[in-house]
């Protein structure tokens, strides 16, 4: 079912107030295949947009395919639900606006086979947690739950669970203090063993 | 063991010696910002109380992407942009002066720099012997800031490059074969180095044009050796004093190692919507498709060389381009716009219907001049074709050489160079 304009705004409006519990992230998956640009997730024609994050993030993942509708993402996302890639999600520009959007709507993890290095380490920074692990038995619709601390994807539909690559320590650290602004704000300059 | 390119640069800006595989903080020389990150970059490290730059004079904010601004919405940014600039005391670049990356390899960066841009194409610094790799608003902000950032050394692979090219075939034919070759993801988080003697005899805008597109095979960086072409180049820019040699050290531990010979490469294209997609320009799925626009612009291929070889071309023909075909200049800079114009470059498009834009980024990115109509297609000379790009999702973009982009737009179709020029 699609949303309207209106209810798009008011999914923005509930995705900023969604809080990410790391030990246990609770969602619905929507597939979008391999080689997700951030041109796919933030357009260039949207580039205007840019100095309101809240109107760019109504355009969230608008050019991505989903693999069992036709509908843009964000009319059909409910905070919480995670967005699963394929391969090398992420590639090309080096946008933070595309994960900044994505966490903005409480994307609440971005999985993937493998990821481009600028998104993650973007994704990192603006709080948005990345998980990279096997996610061919993945389809849309899965109820996911994530520890991310323990480092485990119980995919409740199927039953499957999956170990996670973990995230190298520096980033966990940065995680840990919702991004690296947060981190900076916390410590007053960086603090990464 | 030796080290790399790569392990030299980062070790001599960490605290000693460090390998491949480990995290370390760096000193950073330069920073770059542009119209598109530089606003989110700005409103970060203000919200930080961190709003400052400690290396005022290698920190360059460029107003590129959109220039002139459209609306008022991006004009305030440009107007956000400028007030950061004069109150940290960096430099600015202002519009209609050209693309950041650029201006930033000729006028800035040095052999030996650790450059991070908020730009992913920052990586085109690389082809003087620098580190130069693209991050996030946020990170480029504190990096400016504090004047360090946190790395992870890659791994690197090295490239050897021989044989000659032919006539038609160009540095931009190369990067794509091996693109295509390692594929979007083939050199994620790793550095690709170049060497070998088709790269020692390379101009420095060729070595541009390599080291813009490694991002596209997913690496950090690309790094060409500083050598006699790098003192030859800069010495010409008035910048002899900024020249240092570089080169790997013998035995350096490289993953792996490619050899390249280029007598027999033909005109490569990249078809939509992944920039792997490589094929030759005469296979099937590109040789003869029809053309609506052809893009001669971006920090790939629009510098005064590249304007050239699309000229002689559309001047050899007559000044005849396909009656379809909408072809779209950005030179690359200002001060290219007007070598340009001197040389007659500018009169020969002009004379050949082109619409010749302001120096700057143009539509490679898809968000001002020369968005496309749905369903048509568009061949270009910049870096990438993902869906989107050219502003529109519903159209297909095509990439290759300045003269693959110039007979193309000649002919109404993807047209082999080659067959234009002997025509």
């Amino acid at each position: 079912m699609s949303q309207s304009t209106d209810e798009i705004t008011r999914t923005v409006r509930e995705g900023k107030d969604f809080e990410r519990n790391l030990e246990a992230l609770s969602g619905q998956a929507w597939c979008v295949g391999d080689g997700v640009s951030t041109d796919l997730i933030a357009p260039g024609r949207y580039f205007d947009l840019r100095s309101n994050l809240d109107t760019l993030a109504e355009h969230t993942l608008e050019d991505a395919t989903l693999e069992t509708t036709d509908a843009r993402f964000m009319e059909v996302m409910t905070p919480g639900d995670f967005v699963v890639g394929g391969r090398n999600f992420g590639q090309g520009s080096s946008r933070e606006h595309a994960p900044a959007i994505m966490e903005r709507v409480g994307v609440s993890a971005v999985i993937a086979e493998s990821t481009a290095r600028i998104f993650y380490r973007n994704a990192v920074n603006v709080g948005l947690p990345i998980i990279t692990c096997d996610t061919s038995q993945i389809e849309e619709g899965n109820e996911l739950h994530v520890d991310l601390l323990d480092g485990v994807l119980v995919n409740r539909t199927t039953g499957d669970e999956l170990v996670i690559d973990p995230l190298p320590s520096v980033m966990m650290q940065i995680l840990r203090d919702s991004g690296l602004k947060a981190h900076v704000q916390t410590h007053g300059a960086l603090e990464l063993d | 063991m030796g080290q790399t390119m790569t392990e030299q640069l980062v070790s001599e800006h960490a605290d000693g010696d460090v390998s491949s595989g480990e995290t370390t903080t760096v000193d950073v020389d330069k920073a770059l910002l542009q119209d598109g990150t530089g606003p989110l970059t700005v409103r970060q490290l203000r919200e930080l109380d961190l709003e400052r730059c400690a290396i005022p004079e290698g920190t360059v904010v460029f107003l590129d992407h959109q220039a002139p601004p459209m609306n008022e919405a991006m004009a305030n940014e440009h107007a956000l942009l400028r007030d950061f600039a004069t109150t940290v005391d960096c430099q600015l670049s202002e519009i209609g002066d050209g693309v950041c990356h650029q201006i930033m390899t000729y006028d800035y960066t040095a052999p030996g720099d650790i450059l991070v841009g908020a730009d992913s194409h920052t990586v085109t610094g690389g082809a003087l012997g620098a580190l130069a790799t693209g991050m996030g608003s946020t990170d480029v902000g504190i990096a400016l800031a504090l004047g360090e950032t946190w790395l992870r050394v890659p791994d690197a692979d090295y490239f050897r490059v021989t044989g000659e090219f032919s006539e038609g075939v160009y540095a931009k034919d190369l990067i794509l074969r091996i693109i295509g070759d390692r594929g979007a993801d083939g050199e994620t988080y790793r550095a690709m180095e170049f060497g070998g003697p088709i790269v020692e005899g390379m101009r420095i805008d060729e070595r541009m044009t390599i080291a813009n597109m490694v991002v596209e095979a997913g690496a950090k960086c690309g790094i060409f050796p500083s050598d006699e072409r790098t003192r030859e180049f800069l010495e010409k820019r008035g910048r002899g004093g900024d020249w240092r040699p570089l080169a790997p050290d013998e035995g350096a531990d490289y993953d792996n190692r490619f050899e390249y010979d280029v007598s027999n490469l033909e005109p490569q294209v990249a078809y939509p919507h992944q920039v792997d997609n490589v094929v030759p320009v005469s296979d099937d799925r590109v040789r003869g498709v029809e053309i609506h626009q052809a893009f001669l612009g971006s920090c790939t291929n629009a510098r005064y060389e590249d304007l050239c070889i699309a000229a002689d071309l559309i001047e050899a023909n007559g000044y005849d381009l396909h009656p379809r075909v909408r072809l779209i200049v950005n030179p690359v800079s200002r001060e290219v716009y007007q070598e340009a114009m001197y040389d007659g470059l500018i009169d020969v498009f002009n004379k050949a219907g082109a619409a010749i834009n302001t120096a700057g980024c143009g539509i490679c990115y898809g968000g001002h001049q020369g968005s496309l109509a749905d369903g048509e297609n568009a061949i270009g000379a910049n870096n990438r074709n993902f869906k989107g790009r050219f502003g529109n999702p519903d159209a297909n973009v095509y990439l290759g050489s300045p003269a693959t982009v110039a007979a193309s737009a000649i002919t109404g179709e993807i047209t082999d160079p080659r067959e234009v020029i002997s025509a």
